[in-house]
């Protein structure tokens, strides 16, 4: 964990870890598994709230807990821009983590697979690996999404490649 | 298109024959009609579909695809190269490794090909082999059906647009390979062999859980994100290390890590390292299906010094893959009767070669060691690497299972629950 900043690491400490390794094909386990992984999630969004520090939306798209949807944001220069969020969970899970997707920005940032998968192979994947099963979705957001926004969209802002949705409105009325 | 010609001609005829006096036009009217005449020509010898090839034969003709192939059986590098004709094999991916290795089964005449990809052809892929700018737009297993049953119309191509790692799309996959209508009398699953030719660690996972769920042997290949390295890997369940076993080894560059440029786009290619990779990747498979030479268990590929290592690996008994564990077990129970095996065929072998020794007396005691036996590892121990490997991902740090009964959670511990608490956060 060396070379994060004291914030991401204080908040990570306080997501609650997850215990049982299982993964959409092993039944009940799976059931387990997708219990702790809300639990993490209620805690790390009341913590983002009550430090007013909100910066995403999730939750299971099918009744099997296998696909989620939602959305993120990040404000840059007090303009706050808004990306729809969407993941599976894979058969390997969580040996692998899932592979979180912006499929709005598919295109647009060179860190990114087709698909709109976002470049996660050298600041989160030696982590999650290393912290097997202990982390979930609620880590993949903070460890993995979170720096990512943060690197990514003041770029994508400046070279143009994005538009606050404001300014996008403003310029087809004119 | 050759009947249009024609009536082009015709035309042409009747115009000059209309005109009133022999004039400039006329000259015009003969150039063009020679164009025509040309562009005829052209259209004759368009390509034209080869019929299939009922058996193979071993005729040295201009018109058999196989006689190269065949003379592998002369040549006594093969004995029964016609075999091939019963092996399916499953590539999955079909991006710069996994296009080339199904063009060079087609070539060899492969009897069926199952081809898994969710891609599909960009302009960004033509800097590899394979696929055509004509491509573009689409389906990577439908551009790689429609190029190899031109090649070779004698293998059966069946193909499959789905990704992997999904619960939907790794059922499909697993049911695939277990489907045997191909040769129904075949032990085991439906293929002889997968190749796994992906770009990820998670699709190599879901190859690896299929793979050791099925008891199937497989191949993996890989070239690194920097384009300049490589490397094969067989694995056969239960008796060689599983790709859960230990993190996925690499390839060391040889430069220091720090020094790479990391910025900006994820991954390079280059169509020699690939073809490279995937020429080995198909040796190793036509050599394990034919049984001739020796199968390479790991074979690295370092492209900037031109050093190719090699490695056993050993299964991890604490893999963190169940099915692993149970193959494992599985392999012990007839590793002593395989073991025997080998070394019967092995001194049956030098029985054959009458030697007496070399040396009547050895007053020294002077023996030849064999040294060129490769190095052997358990998939564990990192730091017993051969040179120039290394791993990609940590290992899972051990962790202390705390108590699991924790009766103040019990009022949390209804999903419905839990969902609706989500939901409530989410609602504002």
């Amino acid at each position: 964990m060396e070379g994060w900043d004291p914030n991401t690491k204080s908040t990570l400490t306080q997501i609650p870890l997850l215990t049982t390794k299982a993964g959409p094909r092993d039944g009940a386990a799976w059931t387990t598994r997708l219990k702790e992984e809300y639990k993490a999630l209620i805690a790390y969004t009341q913590m983002n709230k009550s430090n007013d520090n909100d910066w995403f939306r999730i939750s299971a798209a099918n009744p099997e807990g296998t696909r989620w949807t939602g959305k993120c944001w990040y404000v840059h220069n007090l303009l706050k821009y808004e990306f729809d969020l969407q993941f599976d969970i894979p058969v390997t899970y969580p040996s692998t983590a899932p592979e979180l997707e912006l499929p709005q920005l598919d295109g647009k940032t060179q860190k990114m697979y087709r698909g709109g998968k976002i470049c996660l192979t050298v600041h989160f994947k030696p982590l999650w690996a290393k912290n097997c099963p202990r982390f979930g979705i609620a880590h993949a957001l903070c460890l993995g999404l979170a720096p990512w926004l943060a690197a990514e969209v003041p770029v994508l802002v400046d070279s143009g490649m994005i538009k606050h949705k404001d300014d996008a409105t403003s310029t087809s009325e004119s | 298109m050759e009947a249009e010609l024609k009536e082009m001609l015709n035309d042409l005829d009747s115009l000059k024959q209309s005109l009133p006096d022999p004039s400039n036009l006329a000259s015009s009217i003969l150039k063009l009609q020679s164009r025509v005449e040309h562009l005829t020509k052209l259209a004759k010898s368009a390509p034209v579909r080869r019929t299939k090839v009922q058996d193979m034969s071993a005729e040295v003709v201009d018109s058999n695809p196989y006689s190269r192939l065949m003379a592998l059986q002369r040549m006594g590098i093969v004995d029964n190269y016609e075999r091939i004709r019963d092996f399916s094999v499953a590539i999955v991916g079909i991006g710069g490794v996994g296009s080339v290795a199904a063009e060079m089964l087609t070539r060899c005449g492969i009897g069926r090909l199952l081809l898994y990809d969710y891609d599909k052809v960009e302009l960004a892929n033509m800097n590899r082999l394979f696929f055509r700018p004509e491509q573009v737009g689409m389906t990577k297993t439908d551009a790689a059906s429609q190029t190899l049953s031109d090649i070779n119309p004698d293998v059966v191509l069946e193909s499959f647009t789905l990704n992997i790692t999904t619960v939907q799309g790794f059922e499909t996959f697993m049911s695939s390979l277990r489907n045997k209508s191909f040769r129904p009398n075949k032990e085991g699953s439906g293929v002889d062999l997968v190749l796994s030719c992906v770009d990820n660690y998670e699709a190599r996972m879901a190859v690896n859980q299929a793979c050791n769920e099925l008891n199937q042997t497989w191949m993996e290949s890989g070239v690194s994100e920097d384009a300049v390295s490589g490397h094969i890997q067989l694995l056969i369940p239960g008796e060689t290390a599983c790709f859960a076993c230990a993190p996925p080894l690499v390839v060391a560059s040889g430069v220091d890590e720090r020094t790479l440029k990391r910025e900006g786009v994820c991954a390079a290619s280059l169509p020699t390292t690939m073809g490279v990779v995937a020429g080995l990747l198909v040796q190793n498979t036509l050599k394990l299906l034919l049984q001739f030479g020796q199968v390479s268990p790991y074979l690295g590929y370092n492209s900037l010094k031109d050093f190719f290592p090699t490695m056993e690996m050993r299964p991890n008994p604490q893999c963190s893959n169940a099915a692993c564990l149970e193959r494992q077990k599985e392999y012990l129970l007839v590793k002593p009767a395989r073991e025997a095996a080998i070394i019967a065929k092995m001194e049956a072998e030098v029985l054959s070669v009458p030697e007496g020794p070399l040396h009547t007396d050895n007053e020294w005691n002077i023996s030849v060691v064999d040294d060129s036996a490769p190095e052997r590892t358990d998939a564990t121990s990192s730091d017993a690497l051969p040179d120039g490997l290394t791993r990609e991902l940590p290992a899972a740090d051990e962790f202390q299972k705390f108590p699991a009964a924790e009766p103040a959670t019990a009022t949390f511990d209804d999903i419905e629950e839990l969902r609706k608490q989500l939901d409530a956060l989410n609602a504002d």
